[in-house]
């Protein structure tokens, strides 16, 4: 792998995350992000998409009208995502049961189109098919830290393994019903993007 | 991107193979999956059948367990929701969700207490026989509002269809931790035992807010934190073994047992 391609696939992940910088595909994350198992397909689904839009339309670009270039990028996301999700329901049913309207909102999700019209569209297929990649990791990162807190300690476990024992359960922990809801994803997420700035003040915008 | 490609017959071309590659793309692996899928959703439904019979634990899990253990002891068998009567039909070719968007199949209930707006005037009942051959369980199809949306699922009775083996819901979209409970097998294991209707014949089975006492045959704790999906597995309930649900089938074979 050249290093063009291993800094598009690193970047996204801390230093240009999707999430957490340009703050995009946030209503995603918010959906999907109650467990962590939820959250690995969703993550999974995700990176398959970007990367085949983005390899698709590279592939293409060059002749790609620019009158009509965002609807033709929309055909190829949109036939991707109903693909994954063909998949999912033939692979893995019970997750597609819970994730199946969040996998078709996948077209909605700023981050895939964004990478096909800021990258794909001006590189070449190899390097995009990378950022594709990169860019859908960065965002099953930060899904993963949400998915993480918010089924620890709103469910007491962790890919479905009690970690917690719950007080319904005959356990002693009281599960937090803030972060069982959806909108608890909007703190999360608030604290890591402050993390990430501490860590790495350059990120943090200037007035 | 330079302008030379920008005629309109070139973008009108491009735009048509780009639709054409994509459709083809689309239609060849929803094809090619479908036989997959059509597997997986009978697995499920045959899984969920299992586990309201209490079979499902006599059984390792795998999918051919599943498939070998259904064959052998299930027996689904239409039946006519006004009369009671089995009727011929091929309970396969059944989709509850399809019929009930039919006005020439299904019908408004005169109390739709269970919020589902329209009835299947049929519906499919599950025989679960043991080895020697005699009806068990029967496992009956229920479906109610709960607080987001419509609650699959199934009731398994015991042979005096009175007695419940199990409640058992397979499709919701309730609350994570709160009306998603129903799914808690701690909740579950609240049912077996509980009489659908006391001796009067009326349906008497309900979830009680602040936990059922001891010793109430019909009650079962309530759902915490989820009053309405609570009280819309009540009524569910007491739709599907009202008149306009399983009671004539029910009153039916009560009596003789159903074989």
């Amino acid at each position: 792998m050249s290093s063009e391609a291993k800094k598009v696939l690193t970047q996204p992940i801390v230093d240009n995350n999707p999430i957490a910088l340009q703050v995009l595909g946030i209503c995603s994350a918010l959906a999907v992000t109650s467990s962590m198992a939820n959250a690995l397909v969703m993550t999974l689904a995700v990176v398959l998409v970007t990367a085949f839009s983005n390899l698709f339309i590279s592939i293409i670009r060059n002749h790609i009208p620019s009158s009509v270039r965002i609807i033709v990028q929309m055909a190829i996301i949109a036939s991707l995502v109903i693909v994954v999700d063909q998949v999912l329901k033939a692979f893995s049913y019970q997750l597609s049961k819970e994730l199946s309207v969040f996998v078709g909102l996948i077209i909605t999700n700023c981050i895939v189109m964004g990478r096909a019209e800021a990258f794909a569209m001006k590189e070449k297929p190899g390097v995009s098919f990378w950022d594709g990649v990169g860019n859908g990791l960065g965002y099953g990162f930060i899904l993963m830290t949400v998915a993480f807190f918010r089924e620890l300690f709103g469910f007491g476990t962790l890919f479905g393994i009690e970690i917690l024992p719950l007080i319904q359960n005959d356990g002693w922990y009281q599960a937090n019903g803030l972060l069982v809801l959806p909108f608890s994803s909007f703190f999360i997420i608030g604290f890591i993007i402050w993390a990430i700035r501490q860590w790495k003040p350059e990120q943090v915008e200037k007035d | 991107m330079s302008s030379n490609k920008e005629t309109f017959g070139k973008t009108v071309g491009f735009v048509f193979i780009v639709c054409l590659v994509c459709a083809a793309l689309v239609s060849v692996s929803a094809i090619q999956l479908k036989p997959l899928q059509v597997e997986n959703k009978l697995l499920d439904q045959q899984t969920k059948i299992l586990e309201a019979s209490g079979l499902l634990a006599t059984t390792d899990g795998s999918s051919k367990a599943i498939k070998a253990t259904f064959a052998k002891l299930v027996d689904a068998k239409m039946i006519d929701l006004d009369s009671g009567d089995f009727i011929e039909g091929n309970p396969e070719l059944f989709d509850e969700r399809r019929n009930s968007r039919d006005v020439t199949k299904s019908d408004k209930p005169k109390d739709d207490i269970a919020g589902i707006n329209r009835r299947s005037k049929d519906a499919v009942v599950y025989l679960v026989r043991n080895e020697a051959g005699k009806v068990e369980t029967v496992v009956l199809p229920i479906v109610g509002s709960g607080l987001w949306d419509l609650m699959y699922g199934y009731v398994g009775l015991e042979a005096d269809l009175n007695t419940v083996r199990s409640v058992v819901y397979s499709d919701h979209k309730e609350t994570p931790g709160l009306g998603a409970e129903v799914m808690n097998p701690k909740w579950k294991a609240l049912w077996p035992g509980k009489k659908i209707y006391n001796g009067a014949g009326e349906v008497k089975a309900s979830l009680v807010k602040g936990g059922a006492k001891s010793g109430d045959i019909h009650g079962v704790d309530a759902l915490s934190g989820a009053t309405l999906t609570s009280n819309g597995v009540t009524r569910t309930l007491q739709f599907w073994f009202g008149e306009e649900g399983y009671a004539p089938f029910i009153a039916k074979y009560r009596a003789g047992g159903v074989n």
